[in-house]
């Protein structure tokens, strides 16, 4: 959101990033599954400075009911940023930009998950954002569906989340919080590997049709590193150590 | 069920069978938007105003032009602000009260579009650094609603904002003071213009209606500006889209996009 200033060397002489990365590399990363003990399923995620947990309830019955429906289950997704996430205190009721977040979070899981076998009921997504770093949706989002998955709900695919964007006139993956404010361009991308489709997709900022081309498909490849990551949270939790 | 949802069903199957065989429900070709008719300074008491119809959807924007404080971090740029709303009386689901969730999104989409794009250049917004610029605030009235009111809102949008004067204010004792008589145009870079398209099956609609609206799979909007670059892009809906069909939106989005910026460019010359 503007406050674009051009003091900060986004990209030096030799390809390297404001934090030391090369254009096409990733934050560190970590996910660690069945973390809470109330939740059906639930995941953290360390992905860079971002730190987020995600819980997921249900199948269960829908409160209120009219949102019930008698074909399928439904999906609800909360986004939701802790007061303390940010470096000035963040007001703790929900804004607009968490809604519109939650919102394109959960129609990004959606094709994931096969709803269509639990009519009448829903699936709670939480995601609290205890600390935001940049490219809190797509981390959330990979959070939540390993979340899902530790929940034992049936999926078709687990969707994995990385940014892609333009900084210094590059593109580059995985756009971190400076790059974010002071780069040219962030696309976050929600993408199922397996299945090869791309359920979340937004963009900021100014793009040829060739960046454009380029920008999807270096997040698609930032996706795909991610899915690995989530495969072995999974593995980790169920069957100890990836020993399967 | 109801049985409304029963038509709608029958609807949908009648929609998407005839995709199949080319051609939409109401005639038009894949890539072919609705007709766009636009009518400027449509409400003297805005500083800008515009009525858009697309197809059967209409909007209402009017554009409010005052003095505000800057952001903390941005005391060098002035304030650009889109809010939407579909009023209860454009459709017969529109229920007063706070926006819901599909709002929001509405109302977001069409302020990145124009905020992305840079079309107005905020930075000769302000009064005085720091303390006083200008706000340049877009409400959008969605008034008959049949469907895409991403594209009818940020076409409005665009339109109140190309036609809009823009009042001089000054600082006199620590206050912005109007000056009386003096009004110039908005500082305008470029036209930004959204194109939506939803995914039926394998085939990519633009602008859809209500009707594709209601049996879409998902769908794209995606906002290129006069140089024909993408600026701004939002995926919604239930499902997804592969990479190709995504470039390939982005293709027509640059196309279709052009043909509706030229209307644009002709409602601000017949303001």
């Amino acid at each position: 959101m503007g406050g674009r200033d051009s003091n900060l060397v986004l990209l030096d002489e030799n390809g390297i990033r404001c934090d030391g990365r090369k254009i096409d590399e990733t934050r560190k990363i970590t996910i660690k599954a069945g973390v809470l003990k109330n939740a059906n399923g639930s995941a953290y995620i360390e992905f860079g400075d971002n730190k987020i947990l995600a819980g997921v309830f249900g199948p269960r019955d829908v409160h209120p009911k009219h949102m019930s429906d008698t074909d399928t289950g439904i999906i609800r997704c909360r986004y939701h940023m802790s007061p303390f996430s940010v470096t000035e205190r963040k007001n703790p009721a929900p804004s607009r930009r968490e809604i519109e977040i939650g919102k394109v979070i959960k129609e990004a899981l959606k094709p994931a998950v096969i709803l269509e076998k639990f009519p009448r009921t829903a699936v709670d997504v939480y995601l609290e954002i205890l600390q935001a770093d940049g490219g809190t949706r797509c981390a959330a989002l990979s959070a939540a569906s390993v979340a899902l998955a530790d929940a034992g709900i049936p999926m078709r695919d687990l969707v994995a989340g990385c940014a892609a964007g333009k900084v210094a006139d590059t593109i580059i993956l995985d756009v971190g919080n400076e790059e974010d404010q002071a780069g040219q361009a962030d696309m976050p991308i929600g993408y199922m590997p397996n299945l090869g489709q791309v359920t979340l997709l937004q963009l900021d900022g100014v793009l040829s049709s060739d960046e454009f081309k380029k920008c999807v498909d270096t997040g698609i490849d930032g996706c795909k590193q991610v899915y690995e990551i989530q495969k072995q949270a999974l593995k980790d939790k169920f069957f100890g150590n990836g020993a399967a | 069920m109801t049985s409304t949802s029963i038509l709608d069903q029958l609807k949908r199957n009648k929609i998407s069978d005839l995709l199949d065989k080319g051609q939409r429900f109401d005639g038009r070709s894949f890539d072919e938007h609705r007709p766009i008719t636009i009518e400027t300074n449509v409400i003297p008491h805005a500083n800008g105003s515009a009525r858009i119809r697309l197809g059967d959807t209409e909007v209402v924007t009017g554009v409010k032009i005052q003095p505000d404080r800057p952001f903390p971090d941005m005391g060098d740029k002035g304030i650009f602000i889109c809010t939407a709303e579909i009023l209860p009386l454009a459709h017969p689901t529109a229920e007063p009260g706070p926006p819901g969730e599909d709002v929001i999104e509405l109302a977001r989409v069409v302020d990145r579009g124009i905020r992305e794009s840079g079309m107005i250049d905020v930075s000769q917004l302000v009064i005085e650094k720091d303390k006083s610029v200008v706000g340049i605030f877009a409400d959008n009235s969605v008034t008959d609603h049949d469907g895409n009111l991403f594209d009818a809102c940020s076409y409005a949008t665009a339109a109140a904002i190309l036609t809009c004067k823009l009042p001089k204010w000054e600082m006199k004792d620590e206050k912005p003071t109007l000056v009386e008589g003096q009004i110039s145009d908005a500082p305008i870079t470029t036209i930004p213009v959204s194109v939506t398209m939803a995914r039926i099956g394998e085939h990519i609609l633009v602008d859809p209606n209500a009707d594709e609206w209601a049996c879409m799979d998902a769908r794209i909007t995606i906002t290129t500006n006069s140089d024909g670059n993408i600026c701004a892009l939002q995926k919604g809906g239930d499902n997804g889209f592969t990479p190709e069909q995504i470039i390939k939106c982005s293709q027509t989005a640059i196309s279709v996009g052009a043909k509706i910026r030229q209307k644009l460019e002709q409602a601000r010359q017949g303001s």
